[in-house]
């Protein structure tokens, strides 16, 4: 019994996280670099935080992942890291050669009052950034937010960067990629392109974080979006924003800078955000959905249609991150089971996260949800031992619970250590909520298989 | 031999060839990709195993988060350092200060699991903003009766092994704090964490020889033993990186001798058992030792040699945490067939690096704290086929095409004892010889 301190009654915690559901702001930011080809991120602080990050990204996409430290010793955080961060840029150009630097701070950094601005403009003044390159930057203090806030951060500040307007406006479509898996943006881009739709995704890590095996070693993987491309997102005629914690800052920012029109979006997971998506794109692109993307959404009802009775009434329990969460638990409503219990560390009790949630959940009166601080694990698994739950969704964090309670368990979110696919088999779209269909009946088909009474196991299921 | 960073030159050198010694210990050059990790670190991964302590990190949420679960450390009892405790601190918290966030938390936790000792982590943006830890450790000890013992390692405050050194004065207080009934002929063995049952394996050979285990520090660790570990008669220790502090302090204040050991292959495998007995002077001891070592290795030599025979001509490239484990490795792999052309380390120091320059073939390739560039560098150079390191570096050798062998906190197989070398081998084969490489060769030769 790994958790077998956690009690069913709870205590009212005010100081206390045990179990967190979330991370730090920094890795959300190294993330979203990753997503800018020929990026190399840095992170501003000690060698610890950019060793654990590039370690849990790792871990999750099991891909090198390189990013850079300015390495702060005791000296630096008094005099200030400014000498770290110059001499670091002129590391990399020289040795590393990418085409962007993408700095990122830490709560070290933040609170020894490093001044990004400055630096990197005194670093351009002394000429270390070769011509041609570019260092951009963002603050992301660790004990603001969560790794969400980090990502949305790092995509806004490829607007600010990036994203020029020139005169003659072109008939793309931007796609503002918020948290998901390459699998899912590569998901997206071939809807896009069944549609025919011109579109630039930024950030994108297709091709930089789910990379064949061909015996070669590129620091720079051939993915990402480009600075080309970033460039010409400020001459597109409309912005869709995938996730609204993730991406609605920089949409704001980029239709303030550009004039550039734009719509937030749930990510699209599950066939009503599907639709949603699609209808966005279809209108604002004035191209038809074609026949082909309608049979896939007909191809995934004939299977929840088919399946239906092992969805029906089952409770949930979830956890991860907002952005992924309302959608996932809108979509687990349509499939008539019930999300019960949702929990995310990320955002502000009483605001967005609780409005959708609350609207989600309306025919669900025993359902109980938490954000923000004071929301985690241990706060999962006291619900879970007051009443249980059929399935658990949510990152490899829920695994003691699953084996505790003998639950079945599908992985989901932000990390996932221990168990493969999900950088390779997307989650969005329709053929993606598909996927994600299967992997709930196949769940509880084998749990009823290895746990139901003797009597009662057959062929026909 | 191309040098990549001008600045490292010094860092990288050859066996054979250079005689010069090879400059370590430094800081990491900012800017370089480096695999180090920081001073929390060190310390979080020293302290981790101690199963029926509470692990409370006051800092925001990413150190706490990081670290959970990070060490694969196994535990025959309680399972209560598997938990992440942290006190999230917030911008208000870094504004105003956090150590009322750090006494409400303590209290809750205390509370709530009733451990035999608690120990309290500073991260940086602590060491910034001066929380004083120290006192509201103290207040709650006094409050609530336990061992409240503050970790006082911000991560910028040097490298990962200030961090260890920092875990073994925290360590310190423990000890002596307890007295048990102590039989002769006991020792603690410092430095082992237990990944994979490892520490279970040594205990059993040590047990038969008819050596008492006192405590263990810290795999499968437990408070009252650490307490208590002054009573022991000798301190066995395991990587000496992390642990060497703690013995020194042991035999400055109370007398206790130490024996630097290695569990990894055969001959330090042997040494290890062979040593303590001798220490003990017990001739009953040393024949226990001798049957143990002979039965053992009837056992595997015939084993390994079937993995030798396979292996032979086979490439490794090294790089790991800490250098004395590099030195068995080498010796390890030389035993099933397989010459090592690369090795290095994050944290060696200049005595390690001597004794590996010896070690090694001439012309194999040494370096301190290396980076990825310089890694699949070096590996295309001497065209190595397998890869022993850490997290890191799995997917960059496995890009490459080369085999990979987990030998860091990550690893699920034991590797130590006899047990280990066979389970060792096993794996070293079973990466090396995996028909997936073939189809990568195919890929690249049919241009």
């Amino acid at each position: 019994m790994l958790l077998r301190h956690t009690t069913a009654k709870e205590i009212e915690r005010k100081a206390l996280t045990i179990n967190p559901a979330k991370t730090c702001q920094p890795i959300g930011a190294m993330y979203a670099a990753l997503g800018i080809h020929g990026c190399l991120p840095h992170s501003h602080g000690s060698q610890g935080c950019c060793s654990y990050h590039r370690s849990m990204l790792t871990r999750h996409f099991k891909e090198p992942v390189v990013a850079a430290t300015s390495s702060f010793s005791e000296g630096s955080s008094v005099f200030g890291g400014s000498a770290n961060l110059v001499q670091a840029i002129e590391t990399m150009f020289t040795v590393y050669k990418p085409e962007i630097i993408a700095v990122h701070t830490t709560c070290l950094s933040e609170t020894i009052g490093d001044d990004l601005t400055q630096i990197v403009s005194k670093a351009n003044e002394d000429g270390i950034v070769p011509e041609g390159k570019q260092v951009i930057y963002c603050n992301t203090p660790s004990y603001v937010g969560t790794h969400v806030t980090g990502y949305a951060n790092q995509v806004s500040a490829m607007v600010k960067f990036f994203s020029t307007a020139t005169a003659k406006k072109k008939n793309v479509v931007n796609l503002v990629a918020g948290w998901m898996e390459p699998s899912d943006m590569r998901e997206i881009k071939r809807l896009a392109k069944e549609m025919e739709a011109r579109t630039i995704m930024f950030p994108d890590m297709t091709d930089v974080l789910d990379t064949p095996l061909d015996g070669h070693y590129k620091m720079y993987p051939s993915g990402g979006t480009t600075t080309q491309d970033l460039r010409a997102t400020g001459d597109s005629k409309f912005t869709i924003g995938l996730g609204q914690f993730c991406t609605e800052d920089a949409c704001i920012k980029l239709e303030n800078k550009c004039k550039v029109k734009f719509e937030v979006v749930d990510i699209p997971i599950g066939f009503k955000a599907t639709d949603r998506f699609l209808m966005s794109l279809s209108r604002h692109s004035n191209l038809p959905i074609p026949d082909s993307i309608t049979a896939e959404r007909g191809r995934l009802i004939d299977l929840i249609a088919d399946n239906a009775k092992y969805l029906y009434g089952k409770r949930v329990a979830l956890w991860g991150d907002p952005d992924t969460l309302i959608p996932l638990c809108e979509f687990l409503v349509s499939l008539d089971m019930k999300p019960v219990y949702v929990v995310t560390g990320t955002g502000t009790p009483g605001k967005y996260f609780d409005e959708r949630m609350i609207e989600i959940l309306k025919d669900i009166p025993e359902a109980r949800f938490k954000c923000g601080e004071g929301a985690d694990m241990f706060r999962m698994h006291q619900w879970i031992k007051q009443e249980g739950v059929d399935l658990l969704i949510g990152n490899t964090y829920g695994k003691y619970i699953a084996r505790d309670e003998n639950t079945p368990f599908i992985r989901f979110g932000f990390p996932v250590v221990d168990r493969p696919g999900h950088n390779f088999f997307a989650k969005t779209g329709y053929s993606g909520a598909t996927n994600l269909v299967i992997q709930i009946l196949n769940s509880f088909m084998d749990h009823t298989d290895r746990t139901c009474p003797e009597e009662k196991v057959e062929f026909q299921m | 031999m191309k040098h990549i960073l001008e600045e490292r030159r010094n860092q990288v050198s050859q066996a054979g060839t250079d005689t010069r010694v090879i400059e370590c210990n430094k800081e990491s050059l900012a800017g370089s990709v480096s695999q180090r990790a920081c001073v929390f670190c060190g310390s979080r991964v020293v302290l981790y195993p101690i199963a029926d302590a509470l692990h409370l990190i006051h800092g925001p949420i990413g150190c706490a988060a990081y670290t959970w679960d990070i060490r694969g450390s196994l535990s025959s009892g309680p399972q209560l350092h598997r938990l992440s405790f942290c006190t999230d601190l917030q911008e208000k918290d870094v504004i105003f200060g956090g150590e009322n966030k750090l006494y409400g938390a303590l209290i809750e936790l205390i509370d709530l699991y009733r451990p035999k000792a608690a120990f309290v982590y500073t991260t940086c943006i602590v060491g910034v903003i001066g929380d004083d830890v120290e006192r509201i450790c103290k207040q709650v000890q006094k409050e609530k009766e336990i061992q409240v013992i503050p970790v006082q390692a911000p991560g910028f405050q040097g490298s990962k092994k200030d961090g260890y050194r920092i875990a073994c004065e925290s360590l310190f207080r423990l000890v002596g704090t307890k007295n048990k009934p102590t039989p002769k002929f006991s020792i603690n063995i410092l430095g082992d964490f237990n990944l994979a049952g490892e520490l279970w394996i040594l205990t059993e050979y040590y047990r038969k020889m008819g050596v008492h285990i006192n405590a263990t520090i810290t795999g499968d660790g437990r408070v009252d033993d650490i307490a208590n570990a002054h009573n022991a008669s000798l301190n066995v220790v395991q990587c000496s990186g992390s642990m060497s502090y703690l013995a020194k302090m042991m035999k400055d204040t109370y007398g206790i001798p130490s024996m630097r050991v290695s569990y990894f292959g055969i001959e330090d495998m042997s040494d290890a058992l062979y040593d303590v007995a001798r220490f003990f002077k017990d001739e009953e001891m040393m024949d226990k030792a001798r049957e143990l070592v002979y039965e053992e290795l009837s056992r595997l030599i015939p084993e390994l040699a079937w993995y030798k025979k396979r292996l032979i001509g086979k490439k490794a490239a090294i790089y790991v945490g800490g250098a004395f484990k590099a030195i068995s490795l080498v010796k390890a792999l030389r035993l099933i067939g397989v010459q090592t052309v690369i090795v290095g380390s994050q944290t060696g120091t200049k005595e390690d690096y001597e004794l590996i320059r010896l070690l090694c073939d001439e012309g194999t390739i040494i370096v301190d704290d290396s980076n990825p560039v310089e890694l699949s560098h070096f590996v295309k150079e001497k065209q190595a086929h397998i890869f022993i390191g850490g997290v890191k570096e799995r997917p960059i050798a496995h890009k490459l095409g080369l085999g990979f062998c987990d030998h860091n906190h990550e690893r699920k197989e034991a590797l130590a004892g006899y047990e280990g070398m066979i389970n060792f081998a096993k794996e070293i084969y079973a990466t090396a010889m995996s028909p997936v490489w073939r189809f990568t060769r195919d890929n690249s030769v049919k241009q």
